[in-house]
């Protein structure tokens, strides 16, 4: 595996071209605002891969208010405030939390990585929870997940099929809801990303999941992480475009 | 001994000794201020002048190290090294043991570890960007070693996630002598602008003393005197040191790391110095030492996690993530704001002076305080209850700064080679075990806890934070970009390795240590890289013993001496004295972290994996000494014979062949021959490429299991085999074809043949090695 990883993933039979018009418009680049609270550490990896798309980023400090006229908001993975009482519980109460939620309602598309998905669940902006791992152990790697619904502002772009390499990379991965919320995430069509081969004990092997109105996602997997052939996939560009085409 | 009442402070021993100083310290202490030291004093001697801070016993030795080159920008003595790799850009490492805090409490013991090697990154303006370590464990078939073991992994884990910096390489190894006394030993590389570059130097009489982070708390009093600077006792009274390990918060840590970056980035600081060992005596004595310069300190002002706390123990605790910084009375707004961003508490806790007076005083200095001698208020008698407030006015201590910091008694200890040294030469030297089944030795090599798959333990750190991470954990080296917020941009790439051999040390300190630099350097080699700088983290026993000392002597000699060979600057390090338990000092540790340079990063270098359809060469010398392998000292319980020398001329110019063929393309694969031997390398290269091999021409067993230098393999298609042959013959390299890769066996004509799914299940745990069927005695090819 590390050897085909290595050479550099052709890109999936599954995956859609890219929308057209983007390369072509420069004047459009969409203004993409990343959450930084204190503890968050892949805020400048998603600025990075997102650069790699030609959409501009904006890193937005927790405690204001103003998300700067950002078309999509991204909630970076990391350690919000250490993760102390549980992940993303002290985050909820950041001034910015409130004007993404605001966001959020009225259609804004809203990605939630990593611990950005923990804070989203704690914000109540997406149902369930994230708790530790099976095993009890960090998981550092690279993950396959399946696409299982094109149907999010993060999926859009992608097919539902799709296998994509992604890694992960938490402790409190283990994505947990009622049964009725899961029943209802089942026949709403709205877990986006399923684990092939289930590593932290999620329920149904739920590695994304989007909100009634689809423009939400939490995702454990890094899709910043999967987004040049030197590190081992570049099967992330997928789910950062279909974030910056449901922000135009 | 007596166990009852040895930690309890004796009425009858003086306090000097108490504290870990000796008669003879004692009274350099006094003729240096011309009086008698008063409590507070001896204990700020006491930790400064401890084996840990001092380096008393090493130092004379170290001196023969050589630490120059026209690229070091910052050599040894400072908080780390400092290199320029070029293009605007230096980088910063440092490497450091955190021994005796994890034996007695593993997850904080090697979290702490994490944390203070960071902050001696960050002092010097760098950001950090990985982290690597070498890891020393006892059997995994003992309980206690476990838990040692999953504490240390989880505390590195635990720590450096949340801070927010990757792991990205190192090694670990399991063996009974390191089962009272683990050592973990961790290296952090950090990227800056060449221009950043601060110094923890203090300067501008009238610039102010900030400390930054942390509120002062009573964890990690005497952590480098009583706990890193002694010998660990049995069970229950090591236990008993428990509070002198210091507990660590890693997200205090990642804000006063950005809160740091921001202050030098706004050139708000003039000098900056984290607190580590020795705490806040040690920061402002070094700061001021360093400068030339004096400084008064009001510990009133120091912000202390509980009331009533001795001064000695706010000047001496090892309370984590905090950092003195020096700056202009102009910047202080500044910082405030800085500071209130990051939700980073500080406190102006004094000043620069004229002179080369450190004054700890309490309470405001401005109206004359007067100085109290001998006091029997300002010392170590647990039973006054001064608070700061009682003392208000008073100078607590006033010694010179330089006297702590540099004027630490320097010794010159016995040494003596240990009886059994030349009796392993000469009587066990020339009968060595026969091989008695190649496939059934391989996979007891592949069980073997110190060979087998350790992705268990570096799938717990984040090993891919930072998008840099070209070639992550599990192969020679670790391979990066060199890439950060801030940095101009490069096509460089930086790789890095961490090796030590306790085997090869045991046997022969001096011929060990150079084998252990070759392989770091061959671990880079394997990346393209050139090295460029070495940081060495020195783990010893008992300094008192003279055997210890010997292996110390002989180790930093052939240190320097392979260093030399390769023109390698040492550019930083950290000796580990008295690991001894139970009156067993571990064989001479020697870790050694190299740091190498990839002119042009512009794709994924080979890796060890094995690619289909190759042919498979051995380059360098051939070697069926098995002295000092892992074959010998594990499966067989052999540890004489000598290890085979090494020629730093054979050996640098098989590494430039490597280099060049990954540079140029020419190979797919690549692995150095180390621990486990020729037949090991092969198998991993094997296991990680999903395919088999067929070798012939191996007449004597022992050349699969040697570990001799110098010796690397390499897998080429058709087309490149013809370029590896005529390199190889252009730079005079020795090349051997060993075979062909292919198929889902590995075979060895007349010698063994496996599946490699039962090779593969061994390595990686999935199946118990008695489970194993015996290997094929022959080959059907």
């Amino acid at each position: 595996m590390a050897s085909l990883l290595s050479k550099g993933r052709v890109a999936s039979p599954f995956v859609k071209p890219l929308a057209q018009g983007r390369e072509g418009s420069p004047k459009l680049q969409i203004v993409v605002g990343i959450v930084v609270f204190p503890g968050s550490n892949c805020e400048h990896d998603v600025v990075e891969s997102l650069g790699s798309l030609d959409a501009k980023a904006q890193l937005l400090w927790h405690s204001q208010a103003d998300l700067q006229n950002s078309r999509a908001i991204v909630l970076p993975g990391g350690f919000a405030h250490g993760d102390y009482l549980r992940p993303g519980a002290i985050a909820k109460f950041s001034n910015i939390m409130n004007s993404v939620v605001e966001f959020a309602r009225a259609g804004g598309p809203v990605l939630g990585i990593c611990n950005g998905f923990q804070i989203l669940t704690e914000v109540g902006l997406l149902p369930g929870a994230l708790q530790k791992n099976r095993g009890l152990r960090f998981i550092c790697e690279m993950s396959q997940v399946v696409v299982s619904t094109a149907n999010s502002s993060a999926s859009r772009q992608l097919a539902q099929g799709a296998q994509l390499s992604i890694p992960i990379n938490h402790f409190e991965g283990n994505f947990t809801c009622s049964h009725d919320t899961l029943e209802q995430l089942q026949q709403e069509d709205r877990i986006v990303f399923r684990y092939l081969n289930n590593p932290n004990g999620s329920v149904d092997d739920i590695a994304g999941i989007t909100n009634e109105t689809r423009n939400v996602v939490g995702m454990m997997p890094h899709p910043e992480r999967a987004c040049d052939p030197m590190l081992g996939s570049s099967d992330g560009i997928q789910v950062l475009a279909s974030l910056l085409e449901a922000a135009q | 001994m007596t166990p009852d009442n040895s930690n309890e402070p004796n009425e009858t021993e003086p306090l000097h000794r108490l504290l870990g100083l000796t008669d003879d310290e004692a009274g350099k202490i006094a003729t240096i201020l011309g009086r008698e030291p008063n409590h507070l004093e001896l204990a700020m001697y006491s930790v400064m002048w401890s084996e840990h801070c001092s380096y008393k016993s090493s130092r004379v030795h170290l001196k023969r190290l050589p630490t120059q080159a026209p690229h070091v920008l910052v050599g040894p003595g400072e908080n780390a090294g400092v290199i320029d790799v070029g293009d605007g850009i230096a980088v910063a490492l440092r490497i450091e043991s955190h021994n005796h805090p994890s034996a007695i409490e593993p997850y904080q013991g090697a979290a702490t570890g994490v944390g203070g090697i960071l902050r001696d990154i960050f002092t010097m303006g760098a950001r950090p960007i990985c982290l690597a370590d070498s890891l020393w464990f006892g059997s995994p078939e003992s309980p206690r070693s476990r838990w040692i073991c999953e504490g240390v992994v989880s505390g590195i884990s635990g720590y450096g996630n949340a801070v927010g910096v990757p792991t990205i390489a190192g090694e670990v190894n399991f063996d009974e002598a390191y089962s009272g006394n683990p050592l973990v030993n961790v290296m952090c590389i950090g990227v800056l602008p060449k221009e950043r570059l601060v110094l923890g130097q203090a300067s501008g009489s009238g610039n102010l003393a900030v400390l930054l982070g942390q509120s002062t708390g009573r964890d990690g009093i005497g952590g480098v005197s009583v706990l890193a600077s002694a010998p660990l006792e049995d069970g229950d009274e090591s236990a008993q040191k428990r509070p002198s390990v210091q507990v660590g918060d890693p997200f205090e840590e990642k804000r006063l790391i950005e809160a740091c970056l921001e202050l030098l980035d706004a050139g708000v600081v003039v000098g900056i110095q984290d607190l580590g060992g020795a705490g806040l005596t040690c920061a402002t004595s070094e700061t001021a030492s360093r400068g030339n310069v004096g400084m008064d300190v009001d510990i009133s002002k120091v912000i202390v996690r509980q009331s009533g706390m001795e001064p000695f123990e706010i000047m001496i605790s090892e309370s984590q993530e905090r950092m003195l910084a020096i700056i202009a009375p102009s910047s202080l707004g500044r910082l405030e704001e800085i500071c209130n961003k990051w939700e980073v508490a500080f406190s102006v806790i004094g000043k620069v002076t004229l002179g080369d007076k450190l004054r700890i005083l309490s309470g405001s200095d401005n109206d004359s305080p007067s100085f109290q001698a001998n006091g029997p208020d300002h010392g170590y008698s647990s039973d006054h209850t001064t608070s700061s407030d009682q003392t208000s006015g008073f100078i607590l201590a006033e010694v010179p700064a330089s006297s702590l910091a540099q004027d630490a008694p320097i010794y010159m200890r016995e040494m003596q080679a240990p009886v059994w040294f030349q009796a392993r030469h000469f009587e066990l030297g020339s009968r060595p075990p026969d091989v008695v089944d190649v496939g059934t030795e391989l996979i007891s090599l592949l069980a073997n806890p110190s060979i087998r798959d350790k992705s268990w333990i570096y799938n717990q750190y984040d090993h891919q934070l930072f998008l840099n991470t070209v070639v992550g954990p599990g192969g020679d080296g670790t391979v990066l970009r060199l890439k950060a917020p801030g940095l101009p941009k490069s096509d460089k790439g930086l790789a890095v390795s961490v090796d030590g051999n306790s085997r090869w040390c045991s046997m022969n300190p001096r011929l060990g240590a150079k084998l252990i630099v070759a392989e770091s350097v061959a671990n880079l080699a394997c990346c393209g890289a050139f090295p460029k700088a070495l940081v060495n983290c020195l783990n010893f026993g008992n300094p008192e013993h003279p055997e210890v000392m010997w292996q110390l002597s002989e180790t930093v000699d052939g240190i320097a001496e392979a260093c030399t060979a390769m023109h390698l600057p040492v550019v930083g390090g950290n000796v580990s004295f008295y690991n001894e338990s139970g009156g067993y000092d571990i064989p001479p540790t020697p870790v050694i972290g190299t740091l190498g340079v990839i002119e042009k990063l512009l794709y994924v270098p080979p890796t060890m994996a094995l690619v289909d359809n190759c042919h498979i060469f051995l380059l360098g010398d051939y070697d069926s000494n098995v002295s000092g392998s892992r074959w010998a000292f594990d499966l067989h319980e052999y540890k004489g014979g000598s290890l085979t020398e090494i020629n730093f001329a054979r050996h640098s110019s098989v590494m430039e062949l490597v280099i060049s063929l990954v540079r140029q393309r020419m190979i797919l694969s690549v692995h150095d021959i180390s621990d486990g031997g020729m037949l090991v390398a092969l198998t991993e290269m094997a296991i990680k490429g999903e395919v088999g091999f067929s070798i012939s021409g191996i007449n004597d067993p022992a050349e699969l299991f040697s570990e001799g230098p110098s010796r690397v393999i390499v897998g080429a298609s058709e087309q490149g085999a013809q370029s590896v042959i005529r390199m190889a013959n252009d730079m005079a390299v020795p090349l051997r074809e060993l075979g062909v890769s292919g198929g889902d066996r590995l075979a060895i004509r007349g010698l063994m043949n496996l599946s490699l799914a039962s090779a593969r299940d061994t390595w990686t745990g999935q199946q118990a090695p008695a489970q194993q069927a015996p290997a094929q005695p022959l080959a059907t090819s």
